[in-house]
């Protein structure tokens, strides 16, 4: 138990158990696998952003990816566009949303590195760029998803979204990456001192690329995969993973300061904010008073948690 | 202040632990009003814990300090300095975001309104005039973009300005490590004439000959307890290393092995500080010690970046032919990463080699970190602690863990003994002879002559150049002394 309560991500599923159970006391159990899928459907793509944005936050202070909202609209366009309504072009389009996202981030980069600008105004007037992109491109239209698309990404297993269980896969696949493959080391690296790990033969500036494009392909596929669900694309799609990104990085307990990283957190960090939206709206709050709270809330959870690791 | 003879701080059977780590293990330790105490012992013989504990960023377990005859509860930072005791920690202390007046106004709380930076720049320009004549140190210097070797001039020239506390000890935890021949001399003059004006100091270093000419009385540390203590006459070398105990039992003699022919095995690196366009350029071979020597701070370490530069890309002025390794001297700033484990810290340099197919492979990078933990002696009682837990002294051998452990086949040195005690650094001379005559090349900036006789050839920096090489039978503390103020040379 100890053992247990030592690790930083246990907070996070402690605070989504806790506002899980406040709303089916609400409701005296009424829905109460409803809410579950739909709180695992919703979760599924702040995860994904949220590992993205992770392993940006994790290469240090000042590291972050304001673009991801810009970034996930676009590629929603990108796929929708490509695919056209058939299901043949399903994997093309996918591709495309990838394509899409990998290109943000690869630009975000370069902004970075070649005018060095600071990554926080790099990322978010890139996203200014991206979104007049998007607009010109999408013209503003709700482009609907192939069939078989939007079917495929709202299948349930026993009530599990699939995507839940791919998305599960993706986060062990995350958590290897980074603490078995010399990518993820550098990167815990160059987060805990960047100087250091340049003198200790780690390739800092490739490692900083690879991060960029990994979190812009990561919000490209979050995308697509929107697009589907929502049944549509449009230019707003991503707006509230601006927040939700990196509030869920810093929930889920990856140090801000960076070099110290955690994949399990985001899960539970994740299913606490949607689980705390489902809960807000049981209660019958009103949409202003929603957002206060769900502000405040955020700030006391990072409180919380943040006061359990003051070594340093 | 003669009035103040008398014991200045005392402290009895005081113990410290870090878990399973007894770092002080019954400490008795007193310093009396003009005395000079010189502090030695290995890395982690509890010395570092000890002056924390006197400074008041520690509390002892167990034990008892006075001050000034009067028992003491609830000591801290404030209240040492209240009491005139000061600390200059190993680990240097000054904010690198401000200048150096800044920082000693930092110390210095009644220095405010008006020209309060004046007069703080007038505080700490003077004194470092005093103790370090010729330091080339500007008040509205950024700390951070002063060498180490600076910053640590000026952090020591702030423990001894005086505005309203008093002072009345001054705690110096390897003063020297990162000052070169000709500043420590300074530092150890100061040291002398505070004394005989009754400012006591206590003087922790790993350089005997300093302990031995400077202290008016010596302790030694083991294993987190004293074990002697008597008058600095009562000492000799032997004796203290000795008392000391552990591997300078053996100290090698240190008869220099006899000059290699080198002359043409091929050549690894090639440089010229930048901006030299003519005169000499360093040169070294396979399997040979350089040692780039002169006064601290003078583009030693400069020269070293460029090598590391020059071996992942093209550079103008250096040429590297093979797989580079940096130990840093810095740690703090170059070298640890302090979220790690020791573990973690060692075997970051050589994680690719450490994998199955892509995966880094745990039970490997374990072993290659048990084996160099062995090999070089990091005393932990478990590898995968994290690294601050570490004595700087041992933090330090991981550094050369890192290094040595890896498939560069040029190591670059910058300064890196500051705080390794000397059983230690005799291994490490030990293993670099060893390794280069296995045919791994070495350069070796040092602040310290005596390491400068392990060197096949020795470059003398001033100003940013080279303006002497000496030959390995060359080599002598006056000789490089004499090279570094030359002017006019190259």
């Amino acid at each position: 138990m100890k053992t247990l309560l030592s690790k930083p991500w246990i907070w996070s599923f402690l605070g989504a158990l806790v506002v899980f159970l406040a709303t089916i006391a609400f409701t005296r159990g009424v829905g109460t696998g409803g809410i579950l899928t739909a709180a695992l459907s919703l979760a599924v793509f702040t995860v994904i952003v949220g590992t993205g944005q992770m392993f940006v936050i994790t290469l240090g202070p000042g590291n972050v990816d304001l673009s991801l909202p810009a970034n996930i609209g676009l590629a929603s366009a990108v796929a929708m566009k490509v695919m056209d309504g058939n299901d043949a072009m399903i994997a093309v389009g996918l591709l495309a949303a990838l394509g899409s996202g990998l290109a943000v981030g690869v630009a975000n980069y370069l902004l970075i590195r070649l005018l060095r600008i600071p990554p926080i105004i790099a990322t978010l007037s890139s996203s200014f760029i991206i979104l007049s992109i998007d607009i010109s491109y999408g013209r503003g239209l709700q482009i609907k998803p192939p069939p078989g698309y939007a079917d495929f990404t709202n299948i349930q297993i026993v009530g599990i979204p699939i995507l839940a269980f791919v998305t599960v896969a993706f986060s062990v696949g995350a958590a290897i990456v980074l603490s078995r493959l010399v990518y993820g080391r550098s990167v815990l690296a160059i987060g805990q001192n960047i100087r250091a790990a340049w003198l200790a033969g780690v390739p800092v500036e490739r490692v900083r690329f690879l991060t960029y494009a990994l979190c812009g392909a990561l919000g490209g596929i979050t995308g697509a995969l929107l697009a589907g669900y929502f049944r549509g694309a449009s230019v707003d799609i991503g707006n509230e993973y601006l927040l939700s990104s990196i509030a869920v990085v810093v929930i889920g307990g990856t140090s801000v300061a960076g070099g110290k990283a955690n994949v399990p957190g985001i899960w539970g960090a994740a299913l606490f904010l949607v689980l705390l939206l489902t809960m807000l709206n049981t209660f019958g709050v009103s949409p202003g008073l929603r957002l206060v709270l769900t502000g405040l809330i955020i700030v006391g959870v990072i409180t919380a948690a943040g006061g359990q690791k003051a070594l340093r | 202040m003669p009035q103040s003879i008398g014991q200045i701080i005392k402290l009895d059977g005081v113990e410290r632990h870090f878990g399973a780590v007894r770092a002080l293990d019954g400490v008795d330790f007193k310093v009396d009003a003009g005395e000079c105490v010189g502090l030695v012992g290995h890395n982690g013989a509890g010395k570092s814990t000890l002056m924390h504990i006197l400074a008041g960023t520690g509390t002892p377990d167990r034990g008892s300090l006075a001050v000034g005859g009067a028992a003491q509860t609830g000591y801290s930072v404030g209240r040492a300095r209240q009491l005139g005791i000061r600390c200059v920690f190993q680990e240097l202390s000054l904010c690198p975001n401000l200048t150096v007046a800044e920082n000693a106004r930092v110390s210095h709380r009644s220095i405010e309104g008006w020209g309060w930076r004046k007069r703080a720049a007038a505080l700490i320009g003077d004194k470092l005039d005093e103790i370090f004549p010729g330091h080339g140190i500007d008040p509205n210097d950024i700390v951070s973009d002063l060498p180490i070797g600076k910053r640590q001039m000026v952090e020591v020239a702030r423990a001894f300005t005086v505005t309203t506390d008093p002072l009345k000890l001054v705690i110096l935890d390897e003063p020297t490590s990162s000052l070169d021949a000709h500043a420590s001399a300074q530092l150890l003059a100061y040291v002398e004439k505070a004394r005989q004006a009754g400012i006591s100091t206590i003087l922790i270093s790993h350089l005997l000959g300093e302990i031995l000419s400077s202290a008016s009385r010596i302790v030694v540390m083991r294993d987190g307890k004293v074990v002697a203590s008597d008058v600095a006459g009562g000492f000799d070398r032997t004796r203290l290393v000795a008392t000391m105990g552990g591997a300078e039992g053996h100290r090698a003699d240190r008869t220099k092995t006899e000059a290699r022919a080198l002359g043409h095995a091929p050549v690894k690196v090639k440089a010229r500080p930048e901006g030299q366009r003519e005169g000499h350029e360093l040169v070294a071979r396979e399997g040979e010690i350089i040692g780039l020597a002169g006064l601290a701070g003078h583009g030693q370490t400069r020269l070293l970046l460029d090598v590391f530069r020059a071996s992942t890309g093209k550079r103008p002025d250096a040429e590297v032919t093979d797989k580079v390794a940096l130990v840093a001297g810095d740690r703090q700033t170059d070298g640890i990463f302090p979220l790690w484990s020791i573990a973690e810290n060692i075997t970051v340099r050589s994680l690719a080699r450490l994998r199955r197919g892509l995966l880094i492979a745990p039970d490997m990078t374990r072993q290659f970190a048990l084996d160099w933990q062995k090999r070089i002696g990091i005393r932990t009682p478990d590898i995968d602690n994290n690294i601050l837990s570490l004595s700087g002294g041992n933090q330090q051998k991981a550094l050369f863990a890192r290094a040595l452990g890896s498939d560069a086949r040029i190591i670059l040195m910058d300064d890196p003994m500051r705080g390794v005690d000397i059983g230690t650094k005799l291994e490490v001379y030990d293993l670099v002879r060893r390794e280069a005559e296995a045919g791994r090349t070495f350069l070796w900036y040092t602040t310290e002559t005596e390491e400068l006789d392990n060197c096949d050839r020795v470059y003398v920096f001033r100003n940013g150049r080279i303006v002497a090489v000496l030959d390995r039978h060359e080599v002598s503390e006056e000789k490089v002394i004499q090279s570094s103020f030359a002017e006019g040379v190259a």
